[in-house]
């Protein structure tokens, strides 16, 4: 019989205000197996856990149950309580009455008595617990960073700058990501270029520091300190080694047709291709789609123009496998398309843009050498019209738009604004706006500059349609201050769309079964105190994956991630979870239920001799779990049909017995 | 006085199915409206009014009549908050207190023309048969 004891926690008035937590501890004391009962206002603190530990030695107790918030939130405290104490950590329960009753009750009877039986509950099970010892499992040495933006960018530097080798895995033939295609950056003005290259050729000069552009991340399995990924990287055509990025193939190959993505379609390039100058790796690209050569084997221009040799138009995609101790997702965000929202004109006319886009525009390497020429016809506009929020915010249009603020777009419409005004101050720029969101530091006062020093006429309303007629885009909206509907003449309407995690953040999600919210962002282990972890162990988050932010944040939360990359990869030997499955060789029939189910792959199975009772013997096929790639998920012990397979610390019969508690009411 | 007022604003919800809290007060409606200028109060305004109990006026102004029933407000509102219903149930109100002015079928034959679009009967239905 175990010796336990239960301690109810107030949390303040978070429980004590609609659970009469001395009535909870009073009811329990009667349960089987129960020897000590004791309420305090917060368990978790030092003086609550002390009052555990004291209880444990002088009660001489064998589990304990602490009826207190979810044990998401201080299991590991409870467990670390009762380790001081001399318990085994796994003969700890907890009921959770905070989460699950007191905060969803108004009524102090009703949430007392389900205090009660979820307290009940947890007694039962600790009766039936039995303390499991974790195992332990090595952890290889090396992070993998997934997404070369400025977010991955950093983390690899930081990572290897502590001494381990670090990966990036970018799909794009350059890392950089969408930092590369700005111009010049809120709220100090300084050159996106400027900042971001020497970062980069810091990445490609570190010796630590591998690049795999042109790839991605097909395959991963394992577990904390012991990933196994597969790459693909894709056939380039181009021998990576050799190239010199002299670019002369990028001006004789006759293919000069295809959209330039890094100019987001504004211009053309070839079908081998540098994204830009100072690409890291700066090797050239053939894109498969339009080279004439791999389409119809004739062509073969850049072959004989290339004097290092390094056209291979035989290359296939590779894969390479390789271990990683933790990875990162640094995977970024897109803008939103603008196909659906009709009443912007973006489909209509070349002279809506999004922001990006108008980035491009005002850069010294983008289609017009930084001049801000309308796409249409090439004209210094002379009016433009600015959009905030258009398809933020937008609760009703789900299917068009984010329900989230995107976070930088005002910001970044007050550089455009300003910047125009600037160069140009013959330009009228208007800024349609419903809300100003500008904290950050030195933030407001960019924004008031834009309009106090810069002249920038922000107004308090929305657009509600733009209509092209001739060569202008007639503008209606609405002043919300001048209480008057407006009508604009505009050469120029540029739209600050939402943005939205890349697409391929899901598949990947999927891969290394870390959760998202609805909007695809990652979500971390914990939204205040653990923001750049996410809940599966060894994965962890850096920059716009995991929510909107502007540059400096984003930089901030990349050095955090590799901190904690580091932190893990010092360790030699990580301590497992014991709660996990088993199989019962004698019960289990070989029918690989459980295997199929196994969302880890930590199954297996072999042919082993067993001993009938006849002394004859039987080779039978049965099921082993790895306990160091099991999660303890449990879906292999719903799966068996012959109830072999059992998840310790959650043996079925523990979870019947927590039933059963709570049926007996 | 104050518990008319408060009837009549239930009402209002009630018969338009408008939640005005959920408007961020963007003015997206009120760009997007055609009749803006023929309108005192705008939809935005009919939003703001209606959640802050303000009845009074709007039930005495023309500008219930200037809604073209359109929709283009409800089809852009980046909340769903849908202003054309509730001016819709304003000027249903207006109407049903001077004594239910109800459209019939049987009225139409009457009415009709070869000018009259038939969106324009539908809109009348709308207006005038709840
Ligand atoms: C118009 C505009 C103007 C801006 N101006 C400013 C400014 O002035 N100041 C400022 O502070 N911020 C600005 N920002 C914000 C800034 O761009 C972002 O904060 C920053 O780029 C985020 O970096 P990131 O690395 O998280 O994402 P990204 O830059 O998107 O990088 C992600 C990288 O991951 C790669 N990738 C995606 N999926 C995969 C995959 N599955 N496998 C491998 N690789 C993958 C992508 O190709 C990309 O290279 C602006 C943004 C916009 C849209
Ligand atoms: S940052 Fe500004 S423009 Fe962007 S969605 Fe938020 S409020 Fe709108
Ligand atoms: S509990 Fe079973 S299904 Fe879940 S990870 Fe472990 S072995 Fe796989
Ligand atoms: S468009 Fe919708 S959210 Fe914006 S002001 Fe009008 S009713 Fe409110
Ligand atoms: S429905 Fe009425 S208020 Fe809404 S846009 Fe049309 S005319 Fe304006």
């Amino acid at each position: 019989m175990q010796r336990i004891g239960v301690f109810v926690c107030h949390c303040g008035t978070n429980i004590a205000g609609t659970v009469d937590v001395v009535a909870v501890a009073e009811a329990l004391k009667n349960e089987p197996g129960v020897v000590h009962s004791a309420e305090y206002q917060y368990m978790c603190s030092q003086a609550g856990q002390d009052l555990i530990k004291a209880a444990i030695k002088e009660h001489n107790l064998s589990g304990i149950v602490v009826c207190s918030c979810s044990p998401r939130m201080h299991e590991a405290t409870f467990r670390k309580t009762a380790a001081a104490a001399g318990l085994n950590p796994y003969m700890v329960e907890i009921a959770n009455i905070r989460e699950q009753c007191s905060w969803i009750h108004k009524d102090m009877a009703s949430g007392t008595e389900k205090a009660i039986i979820l307290g009940k509950a947890a007694i039962a099970k600790v009766n039936l617990n039995t303390p499991l010892t974790p195992g332990e499992s090595p952890v290889t040495k090396r992070a993998l960073v997934i997404g070369g933006g400025i977010a991955g960018i950093q983390t690899a530097l930081d990572i290897a700058d502590a001494g381990f080798p670090v990966d990036i895995v970018e799909t794009k033939p350059t890392i950089g990501g969408k930092m590369a295609q700005l111009d010049k950056t809120f709220p100090t003005l300084d050159c996106a270029a400027c900042i971001l290259t020497p970062k980069m050729v810091d990445v490609a000069q570190n010796e630590k520091i591998r690049i795999f552009s042109y790839s991605e991340v097909v395959d991963v399995r394992g577990f904390v300190g012991n990933f196994d990924v597969t790459i693909k990287k894709r056939a380039r055509y181009v021998k990576e080694d050799i190239c010199t990025g002299c670019g002369l193939c990028t001006e004789k190959c006759p293919q000069k047709k295809v959209p330039n993505e890094f100019n987001l379609g504004m211009d053309n390039r070839r079908a081998i291709y540098i994204p830009f100058a100072q690409a890291v790796p700066k090797v050239a690209t053939i894109d498969a789609d339009y080279c004439t050569m791999l389409k119809t084997g004739k062509c073969g221009v850049c072959a004989k123009v290339c004097t290092a040799g390094a056209i291979d138009y035989e290359a296939k995609d590779e894969f390479i496998e390789e271990k990683y101790g933790a990875v990162v997702v640094a995977t970024g965000f897109n803008p939103i398309s603008m196909d659906k929202f009709d009443e912007f004109a973006y489909n209509q006319s070349k002279d809506v843009i999004t922001s990006l886009e108008f980035e491009r525009l005002t850069n010294a390497a983008g289609p017009t050498a930084g001049k801000l020429l309308r796409p249409s016809d090439g004209e210094h506009p002379h009016t433009i019209v600015f959009v905030q929020c258009v398809g933020s915010r937008c609760e009703a249009c789900a299917e068009k738009g984010k329900e989230y603020c995107s976070k930088i777009c005002c910001m970044y419409t007050a550089k455009h604004a300003m910047l125009t005004r600037d160069k140009y101050p013959d330009t009228d720029v208007y800024v349609f706006y419903i809300d100003v969101r500008t904290p950050g530091k030195a933030f407001d006062e960019f924004y008031r500059r834009a309009v106090e020093e810069y002249g920038v006429h922000y107004i308090k309303g929305m657009v509600g349609k733009v209509s092209p007629e001739g060569n202008k885009l007639k503008v209606q909206a609405s002043d919300l201050i001048a209480g008057k509907q407006l009508h604009i003449d505009a050469d120029l309407v540029v739209l600050a769309a939402a943005i939205e995690p890349d697409k391929s953040a899901r598949g990947l999600a999927t891969m290394l079964t870390a959760s998202m919210d609805t909007n695809d962002f990652f979500t971390e282990a914990h939204p205040k105190l653990r923001p750049v972890e996410s809940p599966t162990a060894g994965v962890f988050l850096s920059g716009t994956c995991q929510g909107p932010k502007d540059i400096p944040e984003t930089v901030s939360q990349a050095g955090a991630a590799a901190s904690k990359v580091i932190g893990l990869l010092c360790k030699d030997k990580l301590t497992g979870n014991p709660c996990v499955a088993q199989s019962d060789e004698m019960m289990c029939n070989g029918c690989s239920s459980c295997e199929r189910v196994c969302p880890y792959g930590a199954i297996t199975y072999s042919d082993k001799e067993f001993r009938m009772p006849d002394r004859t013997t039987k080779i039978r096929r049965v099921a082993s779990v790895n306990p160091a790639v099991c999660q303890g998920c449990g879906a292999c012990t719903v799966a068996c049909p012959s109830g072999a397979m059992d998840l310790n610390g959650f043996k079925n019969n523990q979870i019947m017995a927590e039933v059963d508690a709570i049926c007996k009411m | 006085m104050e518990n008319k007022n408060e009837r009549r604003r239930e009402e209002i919800l009630r018969i338009s199915g408008v939640n005005p809290r959920k408007c961020m007060k963007c003015g997206k409606c009120s760009a997007t409206c055609p009749s803006y200028d023929e309108m005192e109060y705008h939809p935005h305004e009919f939003v703001y009014m209606v959640e802050s109990g303000e009845l009074a006026p709007l039930l005495e102004s023309k500008s219930i009549y200037k809604c073209l029933t359109c929709f283009a407000c409800v089809e852009r509102c980046p909340r769903g908050v849908e202003p054309a219903k509730l001016i819709e149930a304003v000027r249903l109100t207006v109407i049903r207190e001077k004594g239910a002015n109800h459209l019939k079928a049987d009225d139409i034959p009457a009415k009709l023309d070869e000018e009259i679009p038939q969106q324009l009967l539908m809109s009348a239905f709308r207006k005038y048969s709840k």
